[in-house]
């Protein structure tokens, strides 16, 4: 058995880790509040784009064809990877790196293969990973989550559209951790463009005046909806990161207490043994001497 | 008639009006009670709103789009 002074040390190097683990647990829920906040917050914005949008679509004679729509032959094609900055997190970027790499290999084999796939890594860990495995890394983005709001996303969309629209990729889609409550992840992957409409459902259309005509007013509202699209990933990801820090620093907790316990448990049986040995010595000695 | 202003990041007004003046793409336009049903995007400019109790107030916005039936009308916005 272990030095008693040995014992001691371990301990209360466990009780510093534990404190450790916990703070950050606290730091997580904290950040996960505020995110989660941010997402409640967006939900009535893109409720009300999807019903203006519907809105035009339902009043329209046929459907309306527009290059952010055109679903082109997928030569090239670009994934972007939402991970996060910080590791301790369990295993909420190897899922998603996981995925990745399961979707380019399912999904996308021919593009795989030919160098036609490439990643855009948002967040740090991400990127690490695609560098260390020589993949092909169209770009790096690790600073939207330091100030995630509205118009950092709205760049990021914008850019991407950007190259959409000048063919330098033909597809590109999503693989991130869809936020659930802050046990559950749910990694998914989706698809930003082409713009995929759901079939239009033929109500009782409201008869609107539209300023301008309504083809105008669509390519107007389209960037909206990518803008908005794009937001939600990112928010989704930061607040499912926080929830999987959370997670894994609470089990850490645990850990740490067990841990102490057991120790503990040793220690004062240590101690005890100490004791009587002592006290068997002094009888011992105290016998021989009579 | 009900307003409500709405962005991706908060709810800026939501509330009773008597009258809304919006900066649509082909020039400024007003909405009083019983307007038609209508759909417009709008550019950059102030949006400009009498509450209940008669109050004016402005608010900036940098394009956005507005749908407003059966006197409700929801401004969704962008901010700079």
């Amino acid at each position: 058995m272990a030095g008693l002074k040995e014992i001691r040390t371990r301990i209360s190097s466990v009780k510093s880790t534990r404190q450790i683990t916990s703070a950050m647990k606290m730091v997580a829920a904290a950040k996960l509040k505020k995110n989660q906040d941010k997402i409640t917050s967006l939900r009535p914005y893109a409720n009300k784009l999807h019903d203006v949008l519907t809105a035009v679509r339902e009043s329209m004679e046929e459907d309306f064809e527009n290059v952010l729509m055109s679903s082109r032959k997928p030569q090239k094609v670009l994934i972007i990877l939402v991970t996060s900055n910080r590791g301790l997190c369990g295993g909420f970027n190897a899922n998603v790196i996981h995925k990745a790499l399961d979707v380019a290999e399912e999904i996308y084999p021919r593009q795989w293969k030919t160098g036609n796939l490439s990643f855009f890594a948002i967040g740090k860990k991400g990127a690490d990973f695609i560098r260390s495995n020589k993949f092909l890394l169209a770009g790096v983005e690790t600073e939207v989550f330091d100030h995630l709001d509205f118009h950092s996303a709205t760049q990021l969309a914008n850019q991407f559209t950007e190259e959409f629209i000048t063919g330098k990729y033909d597809r590109i889609d999503f693989i991130y951790n869809r936020f659930k409550n802050a046990v559950v992840q749910m990694i998914t992957h989706e698809h930003f463009l082409p713009v995929h409409m759901e079939e239009k459902e033929t109500g009782p259309a409201v008869d609107y005046i539209f300023e301008p005509q309504k083809d105008l007013l669509l390519e107007t509202l389209i960037p909206d909806v990518l803008k908005v699209q794009f937001y939600k990933v990112l928010l989704d990801s930061f607040a499912s990161e926080h929830g999987a820090r959370m997670t894994a620093m609470h089990q850490a907790t645990d850990n740490a207490d067990d841990l102490i316990h057991e120790l503990t448990l040793h220690y004062n049986k240590a101690r005890q043994a100490s004791i009587t040995k002592e006290i068997l010595d002094i009888v011992g000695g105290a016998e021989a001497l009579r | 008639m009900h307003l409500e202003i709405v962005t991706p990041e908060k709810t800026v007004f939501s509330g009773e009006v008597t009258l809304v003046q919006l900066p649509g793409e082909k020039g400024s336009f007003e909405i009083l009670h019983n307007h038609a049903p209508i759909i417009s995007s709008l550019k950059a400019g102030t949006v400009k709103y009498i509450t209940k109790e008669g109050i004016t107030k402005n608010v900036e916005i940098n394009g956005g789009v507005v749908e407003s039936r059966s006197n409700n009308i929801v401004v969704l916005g962008e901010f700079i």
